[in-house]
């Protein structure tokens, strides 16, 4: 048990600290090459495929002949690459993704540690993402590694606003929960609240937004435009290779789970909902584990079906329509929580707001409906002769 | 959306930005091939292209000259490799013509119909590769594989080779169709008009796409004549020009079937042309099937077992899946050919690829490439 409470076995803090953070590196470890491997096996059905078959039963250990490819692989750094800056933005985007992981509860009071600002911490850690983006790209030496490396910047630091507008939605409402007329910050706590219903239900809006934001801050499709494979050929991390390269693909399987796990905390109950807090440890964990990797289903799932957008309509699709939306949502939330109105009022509300911004991006994306076109193949042309 | 040249002298007087090249392949996922462009791009957006071909250069003409008409058969195929008997037929017709040779009537039908389906793997191959550039992470080229795979197994059971099948000879194919052709025939198109729903569904219905491909770089009707496009990129425009119903050569004249033509000639219009043009092609195989002889030669028997021609000049056109795919033959005696010229559909239509780039985003580049659907056997003969 990682309670957050007592030291474990009773050791001094410190090495507490150390043990909690090898074992969430190694659960990280672990659940990341198996998400490499469930990635290719869920996008291989979409695609009709088998996926891997032949490493271990139904490929089950193809994971773990990746990782030992790519440590064995050469580790190559380009003559003209800025030595520094390129050996180590693979550990500067590493990091920031991990040091996330340290804050979040995965069952209750079931983690590294408990911070009291633990909403905060997580989207400040987050933004130094960044950084090592920025670093693999302008220190690679590669003109495809910095477009990646500058459309990353900006296109990550655009949807940084509405993902916060959408978390600072649930500390509103937490607010109101809570009782204090405060509100926490807390994780744990804000998944305790989460025990009756989870936020999702009271604002569907935000967590839209939210799940939006979270794919262009992960580089999924619809926005994997930093590492647009058919056009900069992956973008900042096109000139790694071999263990450095997959730090890159660690770190971001690791945000992944990581946004993953956060989200269903923030949103979907994360260990408290349905179970609440007196379940058995195991099925909060495994609760938090069903919430996220469902999470992660829905991004493949996502990634398999949609081609990407262009830079300038991601950009205005930010500014111009998620900054909007994320902000009468909380203005939203202002109104009915400072007037103690019910709480179905804000999923109504809420809900409409959603309803409102996926016909906005119907709206927005085609000037006719695409639904007319669909078939039009058959009627297309000139008559015979 | 075009953002040059207006706002880039603007942006010049305030910021004094330099422009960069990048350098788009030869190895590259974009360039489906060995093709390569340099752009200049300010930012995002691309103010000049510079494309380099000739990577896969075998020296088409040039063997041509030096085998005997029959031989030459294998080199023809792998020019516009994503459908052989296309060109196969081309080359094959230069010949005949040249030599005055008839074809048997059932042959004609065999090599229309296989044709039209190399017509179709061509065409999916491009929704296919094109799905990918707008960056539906392979979804959509694993749809265009499905199918493809069909007729290529079906070609396999006809020539015994499935991408370079040499099965059409000058004077009729190289042999009869298979026992139970009609029944696999009639369950690949099934099949086919099955994955042009797929598409439908997956690429034509999806908001990203339409919204990434409508309204880029259009082109209009006398830019394209000007240029000399043909082929989708031509109808794409709204001109009906296909070679097929223009001047019909082999037996299209006796067959019923619509030339789909765009209206803006944008990238959009270049696609739907294409998903219209593999449906019309399963209506022609159809066809086809039904106008066929039942049996009959599908060789000429009278030709010696060397094919000699005396004097002649001919050039032939042919509707290939990427354009107007003409021959230019040249004999003076003897079994070698004097002279075969490719005038090929990708390398003309590539030459109008930088008045289509310059002034879009880089990303936006490599869709318009993609939507010239280019092979560079073709361009690079």
């Amino acid at each position: 048990m990682m309670l957050f409470a007592d030291p474990l076995f009773g050791l001094p803090s410190w090495t507490d600290a150390i043990i909690r953070v090898v074992l969430v590196v190694l659960a990280m470890t672990i659940v990341v090459m198996y998400l490499t491997y469930g990635e290719r096996k869920v996008v291989a059905r979409f695609q009709q495929r088998l996926g891997p078959t032949e490493t271990g039963p139904g490929g089950l250990i193809q994971a773990f002949a990746d990782a030992f490819k790519l440590v064995l692989k050469e580790d190559i750094r380009p003559t003209n690459a800025d030595r520094w800056v390129f050996e180590l933005a693979p550990y500067a985007t590493f990091v920031p993704v991990f040091m996330v992981l340290l804050a979040l509860p995965f069952a209750h009071d079931w983690g590294v540690r408990d911070l009291g600002l633990g909403l905060f911490y997580v989207f400040a850690i987050l933004g130094l993402n960044i950084v090592g983006i920025m670093m693999a790209g302008l220190g690679s030496g590669n003109k495809y590694a910095l477009l990646g490396g500058i459309r990353a910047a900006a296109q990550m630091i655009s949807y940084e606003i509405p993902l916060v507008i959408s978390l600072l939605c649930v500390a509103m409402i937490t607010s109101a929960d809570t009782g204090n007329e405060i509100g926490t910050l807390n994780l744990n706590v804000i998944a305790a609240l989460q025990e009756d219903r989870p936020y999702v239900l009271l604002q569907p809006l935000a967590f839209l937004i939210f799940f939006t934001a979270m794919l262009s801050e992960l580089h999924r499709a619809p926005f994997d435009i930093p590492v647009a494979e058919s056009e900069i050929v992956g973008g900042y991390f096109v000139e790694y290779s071999g263990i450095r390269w997959s730090m890159f693909q660690l770190s971001e399987y690791a945000s992944m789970w990581g946004f993953s796990v956060f989200g269903s905390v923030v949103f979907l109950g994360g260990w408290a909902f349905p179970f609440g807090a007196d379940a058995h440890w195991s099925v909060q964990l495994a609760t938090t584990m069903v919430k996220s990797l469902s999470f992660i289903v829905l991004i493949f799932w996502v990634r398999t079906t949609v081609p990407r957008l262009r830079i300038d309509q991601l950009m205005s699709f930010c500014w111009k329509v998620l900054l909007p939306m994320s902000i009468v949502q909380m203005l939203m939330n202002g109104v009915i929580l400072a007037y103690d109105w019910p709480q179905e009022l804000l999923t109504l509300t809420s809900g409409a707001g959603a309803a409102l911004l996926v016909a906005i991006i119907i709206k927005r994306a085609v000037r006719r409906p695409s639904k007319d076109l669909v078939g039009t193949y058959k009627t297309l042309g000139a008559p015979a002769q | 959306m075009t953002v040059w040249p207006e706002e880039r002298t603007a942006s010049i007087d305030s910021f004094n930005t330099v422009d960069m090249t990048i350098n788009v392949g030869p190895q590259h996922p974009a360039t489906h091939g060995v093709f390569r462009m340099v752009l200049t791009v300010d930012g995002e957006v691309v103010v000049d292209c510079e494309p380099y071909i000739g990577y896969l250069h075998r020296g088409l003409e040039k063997l041509t000259e030096n085998h005997d008409y029959r031989q030459s058969m294998g080199w023809w195929d792998r020019t516009d490799y994503l459908a052989g008997i296309c060109c196969e037929q081309a080359y094959c017709m230069a010949v005949e013509k040249l030599g005055n040779i008839e074809v048997p009537e059932r042959a004609e039908y065999i090599r229309v119909m296989m044709a039209e389906l190399s017509r179709i793997l061509s065409h999916f191959m491009f929704f296919g590769a094109f799905g990918a550039d707008v960056g539906s992470f392979g979804t959509s080229f694993i749809y265009a594989w499905r199918e493809r795979e069909r007729i290529y197994d079906f070609f396999e059971e006809v020539a015994g080779d499935r991408m370079f099948p040499t099965y059409l000879r000058p004077g009729g194919v190289q042999m009869d169709l298979p026992d139970g052709w009609e029944k696999r025939v009639n369950e690949i198109l099934g099949h086919i008009e099955q994955g042009l729903e797929d598409f439908d569904g997956l690429l034509t219905g999806n908001e990203i796409f339409v919204e990434r491909c409508r309204g880029l770089s259009p082109v209009s009707k006398e830019q394209a004549i000007d240029w000399g496009l043909s082929g989708p990129m031509i109808r794409a425009t709204g001109l009906a020009h296909d070679i097929r119903r223009a001047e019909p050569y082999s037996v299209y004249d006796r067959l019923q079937f619509n030339i789909p033509t765009g209206k803006n000639g944008d990238v959009f219009d270049r696609y739907m042309v294409r998903m219209a043009e593999a449906y019309q092609s399963t209506k022609i195989v159809r066809q086809c099937m039904e106008q066929m002889p039942n049996s009959g030669l599908v060789l000429n028997p009278d030709l010696p077992k060397t094919l000699r021609i005396d004097e002649g000049e001919c050039y032939v056109r042919t509707e290939g899946t990427k354009g107007e795919y003409g021959v230019y033959g040249l004999a003076r005696g003897g079994n070698k050919p004097y002279r075969m010229k490719l005038r090929s559909p990708s390398f003309c239509n590539l030459s109008a690829l930088k008045q289509m780039v310059v002034g879009h985003y880089v990303a936006d580049a490599v869709i318009i490439l993609g939507s010239l659907d280019i092979v560079l056997g073709e361009v690079d003969k």
